[in-house]
C-alpha cells in the first residue's frame, strides 16, 4: 500500500521552477539541464528555468543542476505548467504573469539566502537578533505635547 | 517529516525545507491538483461549489465565501502538517481583506494544532537572512532528530 502510493507519487507530471540568484545564466543552466535527462521537458525563462515531467525525473535534473552551485540555485513546484493560457502572458496581452511580482520580491532576498546557506555549511549557529523596541508611553506623550502645544493647543484638555 | 509553510508559495522556505531532507506542504501542490484535473464543472479552474462548503470546516457561515473557498484549498495542507514554518511580515503577502482573513486563520489554526512551529520574521538586511537560514536548519535538524528517534521506538 505503501510502497503504491510512493510510485504513483513517483509517477505524477509535476512541473518546477528553478531560480538562480545572481552570476549564473538561465542559458548555461538550461544547458546542463539538457545533459541531464531527456525524460523531461524544460523551459528557459528570465528567472531561470521551468522543469516539466514527472516527479522522479524533475528532482533527478533538480537534484543535479544544484551540483553546479549549491548555494545559488533554488527550486519550488509550480501550480500550472508552463504555457498554460490561464497564466502564459501570450495569452493575456503581455505584462507579467500572475505571481511574478512575489518571485521578484523573494528573488531580492536570495544573494543573502545564499551567504546563509554557506554559514549553515561552515557549521554555524543563529545568533539571536535584538529586537527593536516600542516606542516609550512616557515619551509618546511627550511628542503628543509638544505637537499639540505647536499648535496652540493643550493636550490635558 | 511534512512542513507547512507560510507564506504558502514561499520559494525560500520551500527550498530549505526540500534542501535540509523534509517535504515542503506549499499551496502550489494544491492548486495543481486543482487546475490540472479534468472537469466539466467549472471550467477554468475547476473550484466547484463543494469547495466553499469544504470550508464550512474552518469558518461558519457568514464568512465571506472567499475566506472559506481559501481554507477548502489550504485545508489538506494543514491537515497532513506535522511541522510548520511562519514568516511573518512578508511584503508580498499584502492582499484584499479575504486574504488578510484567510492568512490570520491561517495561522492561528496551525498555531493551535499541536505541532511544533518555528515563528520568525520576513529578514529585512544580510544579517536577518542568514539568521533566517540558520534558524530554519536549526529547527528542521530537531524536526530530523525527533522522527528518527520515533522511528527507533517504533521499531522496539
Amino acid at each position: 500500500m505503501v510502497e503504491a502510493k510512493a510510485k504513483a507519487r513517483d509517477e505524477e507530471v509535476i512541473t518546477k521552477i528553478v531560480v538562480i540568484s545572481d552570476t549564473e545564466l538561465p542559458s548555461n543552466l538550461a544547458l546542463a539541464a539538457y545533459k541531464v535527462s531527456s525524460d523531461v521537458t524544460i523551459k528557459e525563462t528570465c528567472f531561470g528555468l521551468m522543469v516539466t515531467g514527472k516527479r522522479k525525473d524533475v528532482d533527478y535534473v533538480i537534484m543535479e543542476l544544484r551540483k553546479l552551485n549549491p548555494y545559488k540555485i533554488f527550486s519550488k513546484e509550480r501550480g500550472f505548467p508552463p504555457g498554460d493560457p490561464r497564466r502564459c502572458r501570450a495569452d493575456r496581452g503581455g505584462g507579467p504573469r500572475p505571481g511574478f511580482h512575489q518571485l521578484k520580491c523573494e528573488l531580492d532576498i536570495l544573494p543573502d539566502i545564499s551567504k546563509g546557506l554557506i554559514l549553515v555549511d561552515r557549521g554555524s549557529k543563529p545568533i539571536s537578533q535584538p529586537v527593536p523596541k516600542n516606542l516609550d508611553v512616557d515619551r509618546f506623550k511627550e511628542i503628543i505635547d509638544e505637537e499639540t502645544s505647536k499648535k496652540g493647543e493643550g493636550s490635558k484638555k | 517529516m511534512k512542513v507547512f509553510i507560510y507564506p504558502t508559495n514561499s520559494l525560500i522556505l520551500s527550498d530549505l525545507v526540500e534542501r535540509f531532507g523534509h517535504e515542503p506542504l506549499a499551496l502550489m501542490t494544491e492548486i495543481r491538483k486543482k487546475v490540472n484535473t479534468p472537469g466539466l464543472d467549472s471550467p477554468p479552474l475547476n473550484v466547484t461549489p463543494d469547495d466553499p462548503k469544504k470550508g464550512l470546516k474552518w469558518a461558519a457561515i457568514e464568512i465571506p465565501s472567499g475566506v472559506r473557498g481559501r481554507m477548502a484549498i489550504v485545508d489538506p495542507l494543514i491537515e497532513q502538517a506535522e511541522a510548520a514554518i511562519i514568516i511573518e511580515d512578508a511584503e508580498y503577502m499584502f492582499g484584499c481583506m479575504g486574504c488578510a482573513r484567510t492568512n490570520e486563520l491561517i495561522k492561528y489554526v496551525v498555531r493551535m494544532k499541536d505541532i511544533p512551529v518555528l515563528e520568525l520574521k520576513y529578514p529585512k538586511s544580510e544579517n536577518d537572512a542568514k539568521n533566517l537560514v540558520l534558524q530554519v536548519k536549526e529547527f528542521l535538524d530537531k524536526l530530523m532528530k525527533q522522527e528518527k528517534e520515533k522511528a527507533r521506538a517504533e521499531e522496539e
